[in-house]
């Protein structure tokens, strides 16, 4: 028996399981909703019974939306989750309580787009789609493709045209049709949604959304769990749509609920580039709706002008006692390369938004070092290495001489690191 | 000067399965008092209890997001298609 269904998330009206995001009553979003005390009385979604599980985010099925006749397929998720205190230390955090979630290397397309994808085709699957689509900043492309292909589902992505070429790449591989749009990931979300509503395709963020949006979740399971089921103080999760920082609190408070942790206030910090920062302009104004804005930052993965999930965005990081921070283009960059030369994380854009944003937070004092608090890394870097053009010049090859070498030294390192190289060898 | 309105799959059961209108609104509130009297019964799935467009509501004139273009202040032009569209997630 399923212990979950749809219901509307402004007028409570229950829909219960079919392909379907809006409420016709109100035009508002949907989401599951669980039967928790059926879960309760189960008695299986337990701290004991979870840990005897296999390392992967279906160790936590009760409070996802799985079909009964689902079996798992790829081990996603269960990423990670360590104390970073190099960079602890460059952001004014205490070293044991700065932690990262490293879903940069979730499995199969290193991004956190992987949890959600999963729990979407398992759906589409029960509703007897036999195609699968989305719109998608590039990440969710990536996932949709590979899990698709996996599956055997055709795919049908659409893209804005200029998205990193990596991204593009990544979709193509897997056989996937990609459809480039000559416009913004907004425009390509608004075409989305009419061709959603003519063809029977099960587009995993329009029809399946209520479903995929819960994936999400498994990041907040499994930072408690990893913790020792504990919830931390404080998570910084970056902001695109909204729908992730809204989930993870969803995790936390089902967990609180079924009595797996023991309550406690988190407080949840938002993420944006300045260039695309809707969320966090509203959460900074003490505006409770979206102002929808005109995309311009290389964090493409999180340009999204108008998203669609900001007003709950807001309204979770509000209620907790949290807030929001943006960061500039050369600010990404440097947190990118902050990230990677401190924890040895090569994460995309988005990261180095969330990085970037957490060093603000620690600076305001709104995050204070002995707090224990997590970032969410959501990206891999090599997908966006355009970026990095030019921050790295292409050394000039040197003959295969050990003299050449020398000279190398001479030439790139001052006159101390010299000696001290020349000392190490010496000892 | 008629303009073109499309009515997403989801409300038309509210319009008697109608899939798009030409009408000669001048702007978003005239657009609005049409499609009262054209459709009575889709009325509270558009505004609120306030007369306030829904908050999941998006209102596109030709590619554009009519927010972008004034809002309510816009004067649509001729041939401006418009179309409602539920606000939808993705990207990261």
């Amino acid at each position: 028996m399923s212990h979950y269904e749809l219901r509307c998330r402004e007028c409570g009206r229950t829909w219960g399981n079919q392909p379907r995001s809006i409420c016709d009553e109100c035009f508002s979003p949907l989401e599951v909703a669980y039967d928790y005390d059926a879960i309760r009385c189960e008695g299986s979604f337990t701290r004991e019974r979870i840990s005897q599980r296999s390392p992967n985010m279906w160790r936590y099925a009760e409070l996802l939306p799985l079909p009964q006749s689902f079996k798992p397929g790829l081990p996603v998720g269960f990423t990670p989750l360590f104390q970073a205190p190099h960079l602890a230390e460059r952001l004014g955090a205490l070293p044991q309580n700065l932690y990262i979630k490293n879903d940069a290397v979730c499995l199969p397309t290193l991004s956190f787009k992987d949890r959600v994808v999963a729990v979407a085709l398992a759906q589409a699957r029960e509703f007897g789609f036999d195609t699968v689509s989305c719109s998608s900043t590039g990440n969710l492309a990536n996932a949709v493709a590979a899990h698709a292909a996996r599956e055997e589902f055709k795919a049908w992505i659409f893209i804005p045209a200029d998205l990193e070429p990596a991204k593009i790449l990544g979709t193509n591989v897997f056989g996937a049709k990609v459809v480039r749009i000559a416009g913004s990931y907004d425009q390509v979300n608004r075409l989305c949604s009419q061709i959603a509503d003519e063809r029977n395709w099960g587009f995993v963020n329009v029809n399946l959304r209520p479903y995929y949006a819960e994936g999400s979740k498994t990041v907040g399971f499994e930072i408690a769990e990893q913790l020792g089921w504990r919830l931390p103080d404080n998570v910084v999760v970056p902001m695109a749509g909204g729908s992730l920082i809204v989930k993870i609190k969803k995790a936390f408070d089902e967990l609180i609920k079924l009595g797996l942790v023991e309550g406690k206030e988190v407080k949840f910090f938002g993420a944006q580039a300045t260039g695309c920062s809707p969320i966090s302009t509203a959460v900074k104004t003490g505006a409770s709706e979206i102002e929808p804005q005109k995309p311009a930052t290389i964090a493409r993965s999180l340009a999204i002008g108008n998203p669609a999930d900001g007003h709950y965005a807001i309204k979770t990081i509000k209620n907790s006692g949290g807030w929001s921070e943006d960061v500039s283009d050369p600010e990404v960059i440097d947190s990118i390369r902050l990230l990677a030369e401190t924890e040895g994380i090569f994460t995309e854009t988005a990261g180095g938004v969330t990085v970037g944003s957490a060093g603000k937070l620690y600076r305001q004092d709104r995050i204070l070092p002995e707090e224990t608090t997590v970032l969410c890394i959501t990206g891999n870097g090599l997908k966006t290495t355009d970026v990095l053009a030019g921050v790295y010049e292409a050394e000039r090859p040197i003959a295969p001489k050990l003299a050449e070498f020398e000279q190398y030294l001479q030439r790139t390192l001052d006159v101390a690191e010299v000696a001290r190289e020349t000392s190490v060898v010496g000892a | 000067m008629p303009i073109t309105v499309q009515i997403p799959t989801a409300l038309r059961r509210h319009t008697a399965g109608v899939g798009s209108i030409q009408c000669a609104a001048t702007n978003l509130d005239q657009l609005f008092s049409v499609l009262d009297e054209k459709f009575p019964d889709l009325r509270p799935h558009l505004r609120d209890e306030k007369g306030q467009v829904r908050r999941f509501l998006n209102i596109y004139v030709n590619e554009e997001d009519i927010r972008f273009l004034g809002g309510p202040s816009y004067a649509f032009q001729e041939g401006d298609e418009v179309l409602l569209v539920p606000s939808i997630a993705g990207g990261a």
